[in-house]
């Protein structure tokens, strides 16, 4: 397809997604576009995370959770300025993020993963057992629209330009960080982390500043997505969660600019498909068959396609990236001659 | 005197990597530390750059005391190193490999480089310029923009060492940086060694390749068993009936 | 009301518990010294152990040879998922690793919702008879053969570890891989085995326990994170430390049900995890361990 300049390729596209909700009438649609919107926020931080700084986080989840119940919380029982208690939803899992990542962020990256499953699975168990807080199980109803000075964003209209409008700032932003000193110290650090230290990189700050980038976006999704539903339960921010982020990471790309859009829409996308055709092969199941297909995918591409469907037809990284020899029991001896 | 090392001693479980090691580098020169295989020259290197933490012994840098600090910040003191397994960012190209060597000369943060700032450009602009003149030394400014692991084995250990000096080091320690190499570029080797020591960079030398050894280095230590066997020139080094029975065996003659 | 003879039956309840987390936290260490890859797919193995035995020995089959045919059964998925998903992405970084084994884990909870749906299902007891009564609290005998699995395993292990000339080689061969490839052995090989004995183990823990539990498609989950809990409160290379860890983890989460709230006991394990991986990494009991050297 000659015709198409490839610089324009990515632009046209997102000029077309822009200009979606004044050509159709759907809700559902919106409410789709709105949700990947979302999700590719919190995707985005952990794009970082896992493609840049090599971490990887099994309880991205429950950020976004507390994003979403900070806001509850203070709209509905403090009655909070909504824009404050957005803030609010940002801070707070970056603060965590802090705490949890300083001594887990110095070790393998297995330590992380399994500190970030444990503190997802903490997080909702409080949702669902903080019943004076949190209202239990039942959660959290009226929630008032997110509002700045006297506008509301009160349709989905207007909720789809806020997101979008974050978004492109954000991707803006994200640009310029992979193309910075600090986007390349971070794969340094991928590659090679005794020549980063070397080369001056502080990695053990700039993997815990990664996290807590990627905690403070998925909390900043997650008080959107509560003034978006106006209602919150524990149950969009289960395990089962953090692992759909993971997945849409892994999907779309990891190390690419577009692969976190990218793989939010696709796991969007398969999960309502499945939710429709499920029930009409098996008779009598339900939406959480899709498991199944979420564990296969992630499996088969991280054996066959580690860079994401987004790299498919333009291989990234040359085929030569490792030398025999250098696979996972290599790592760990390396660290654990050069570590403790 | 840019380097005094004291006292330095590594044991690993009941195994002595380094004892009691001491020596002085003058600043512009260049110090080898040769021994056979397992001698504890590494070893030195790790200690040094942080990489180990010693059972004993100080290290400093022009009086500034080194033990206790990350490896991060001994780079930030000025000095940094190559390894005898390469360790280039392989999924980079060649140039982003010196750019990011030269991380220490920038300042833009996690924050600031996602917001639209003039004064970054600048600087990135500046550090990009320095580390194509350093590939222009080593020859390899038309491979700028390959990913750095399909260059030619030879050429990464250049451009190993072009990324830590991209760094501006005062002391650059290299590990057997002419391993694998033929002889064609050793000699290549040897004169941008030769090159930088002009420049006033001193340099810290693990090399088994004996000729290229005595050719460039300004003092010698030879190690064996974690132990330093004698120190002084490359003359009085061959002259050394301890070294002779080591290293170069009963009726070892060096070239 | 907290009469002596409540608190020891809570004692026993936590040894219970404590055994079957010491037993998945040894497969887990065992499986993670081996090969470096910390396996999320291990619960899955106790839950599909359990289910299999369950439904093998509801077509007529003695109970002994559906324990057999399901350990068996799920020693071979083991194998084959090393094979298929572990082999082949051999060269990966550990992140891939740990998300292949985290694809493996939700893959296999949907497969088993698939065979066995939400029901709730359970094995008679081994042996027939009451609970034995000791101060005043029962133990049933169901019990006595989780600890016996356990003291089983535990002993094999150190057995095969410490005294054959094969389990030295394997400890050997974690240490160094070079050296083992000089002895001969095969590490892929013995990553395969390590994934054969993790699947055996984890069927028979699923099993032991399937009469005293509420068997479900998604108990492995759970299940999987309290033998991490186990596995890193002894500091994920001891084998000791784990049962330890394991017996810990089942005492304390036993007392905590019983004297605080049952609804949060999974959220002490979790506490449990959290903290030791923040304040000691290298396990609570790892670290005694060294300091006494």
């Amino acid at each position: 397809m000659a015709f198409i300049n490839k610089n324009h390729f990515w632009p046209g596209i997102i000029l077309f997604l822009l200009i979606i909700p004044l050509i159709t009438n759907s809700n559902y649609l919106l409410s789709i576009l709105i949700i990947i919107g979302l999700y590719t926020i919190i995707v985005q931080g952990l794009g970082i995370l896992m493609g840049y700084a090599g971490q990887i986080s099994f309880g991205h989840a429950a950020f976004f959770g507390l994003g979403a119940y900070t806001v509850a919380i203070l709209t509905t029982r403090f009655h909070s300025p909504t824009v404050l208690a957005l803030l609010g939803a940002a801070l707070l899992p970056g603060v965590i993020a802090a705490l949890i990542g300083r001594p887990t962020l110095k070790l393998q990256e297995l330590y992380l993963a399994l500190a970030t499953l444990g503190f997802g699975l903490l997080v909702h168990i409080g949702f669902t057992e903080g019943m004076e807080l949190t209202g239990g199980p039942s959660g959290i109803a009226g929630i008032p629209y997110l509002s700045v000075g006297s506008f509301v964003f009160d349709s989905d209209i207007k909720f789809f330009y806020l997101v979008a409008g974050i978004l492109i700032l954000l991707s803006a932003g994200i640009k310029g960080l992979i193309e910075s000193r600090v986007g390349r110290a971070l794969r340094a650090i991928r590659e090679s982390e005794h020549a980063a230290e070397t080369a001056g990189i502080d990695t053990a700050a700039l993997k815990l500043q990664a996290f807590i980038f990627s905690a403070l976006l998925a909390g900043l999704a997650g008080g959107l997505y509560a003034y978006y539903i106006t209602f919150i339960s524990p149950s969009p921010f289960s395990f089962h969660a953090s692992v759909q982020f993971v997945l849409m990471a892994v999907v779309g790309g990891l190390g690419t600019f577009v692969g976190p859009l990218l793989g939010a829409a696709m796991v969007v996308a398969l999960g309502e498909f499945l939710r429709w055709a499920i029930p009409v092969v098996i008779p009598n199941a339900g939406g959480e068959y899709q498991i199944i297909f979420f564990g296969l995918i992630l499996v088969v591409l991280m054996i066959f396609q580690p860079e994401g469907l987004g790299a498919l037809g333009k291989r990234l990284k040359p085929a030569t990236q490792k030398l025999p020899g250098e696979g996972y029991s290599t790592k760990i001896e390396a660290e654990k001659e050069g570590g403790l | 005197m840019l380097l005094k090392i004291e006292g330095l001693t590594k044991i690993f479980g009941g195994i002595t990597a380094a004892k009691d090691i001491c020596c002085q580098v003058n600043e512009g020169n260049i110090f080898a530390l040769i021994g056979p295989n397992g001698a504890g020259k590494t070893t030195i290197f790790n200690l040094i750059t942080g990489m180990l933490k010693p059972d004993g012994g100080t290290i400093a840098i022009d009086g500034k005391e080194l033990i206790g600090l990350k490896p991060y910040q001994i780079a930030a003191a000025g000095i940094t190193r190559t390894f005898q397994n390469l360790q280039l960012f392989g999924d980079m190209t060649v140039l982003e490999n010196v750019i990011t060597g030269a991380y220490l000369k920038g300042k833009t943060g996690f924050i600031k480089s996602m917001l639209p700032l003039p004064g970054k450009s600048r600087e990135d602009l500046r550090i990009k310029e320095e580390a194509r003149a350093l590939l222009k030394d080593i020859g390899l400014e038309k491979a700028a923009g390959i990913p750095a692991a399909t260059l030619p084995f030879g050429q990464q250990r250049l451009l190993e060492i072009a990324r830590a000096m991209a760094s501006g080091p005062r002391l650059l320690l290299l590990d057997e940086p002419a391993a694998g190499l033929n002889s064609m570029e050793t000699k290549e080797l040897a004169g941008y060694l030769m090159q930088l020591r002009s420049q006033g960079l001193t340099m810290l030398l693990i090399e088994h390749d004996v000729e290229t050894v005595m050719e460039v280095a300004d003092r010698i230590m030879v190690l064996n068993f974690g132990c330093a066997i004698c120190e002084g020139t490359p003359a009085e080094i061959q002259r050394d009936p301890a070294v002779i029975k080591a290293y170069l065996g009963e009726d070892g003659n060096v070239a | 009301m907290d009469t002596p003879s409540q608190l020891l039956q809570l004692l026993f309840t936590g040894l219970t518990l404590g055994s079957i987390y010491a037993l998945i936290g040894l497969a887990l260490v065992t499986t993670f010294n081996i090969t470096g890859i910390l396996n999320l797919a291990q619960g899955e193995f106790v839950t599909i152990g359990a289910l299999l035995a369950i439904s093998l020995y509801a077509t007529g089959l003695p109970l002994a040879a559906a324990f057999i045919i399901a350990v068996l059964l799920v020693a071979a998925l083991g194998g084959v998922l090393e094979r298929c998903a572990i082999q082949t992405a051999r060269q990966a970084s550990a992140l891939t690793l740990i998300i292949i084994t985290l694809g493996l884990s939700i893959f296999l909870r949907g497969l088993a919702l698939l065979v066995w749906g939400t029901e709730t299902y359970s094995l008679p007891a081994f042996s027939e008879g009451g609970p034995l009564f000791i101060g005043g609290a029962a133990i049933t005998p169901q019990s006595f053969w989780i600890f016996g699995l356990t003291a089983l395993t535990l002993a094999g292990l150190y057995a095969f570890f410490e005294l054959t000339y094969w389990g030295k080689a394997v400890k050997a061969a974690v240490l160094n891989r070079t050296a083992a490839r000089l002895m001969g052995i095969n590490p892929n090989r013995l990553s395969l085995l390590a994934f054969l004995a993790s699947g055996a183990l984890g069927a028979a823990a699923g099993i032991f326990i399937a009469p005293v539990t509420m068997t479900t498609y998604d108990m492995g989950f759970m299940l999987g994170v309290k033998g991490f809990v186990a596995a890193v409160i002894g500091g994920l290379n001891n084998i000791g430390g784990a049962v330890l860890g394991g017996i810990l983890l089942g005492i304390l989460e036993s007392f905590s049900a019983g004297l605080i709230s049952s609804g949060l006991k999974d959220a002490f394990a979790i506490i449990i995890l959290i903290g030791v991986l923040l304040v000691r990494p290298q396990g609570i009991i790892g670290s005694l361990k060294e300091r006494k050297i």
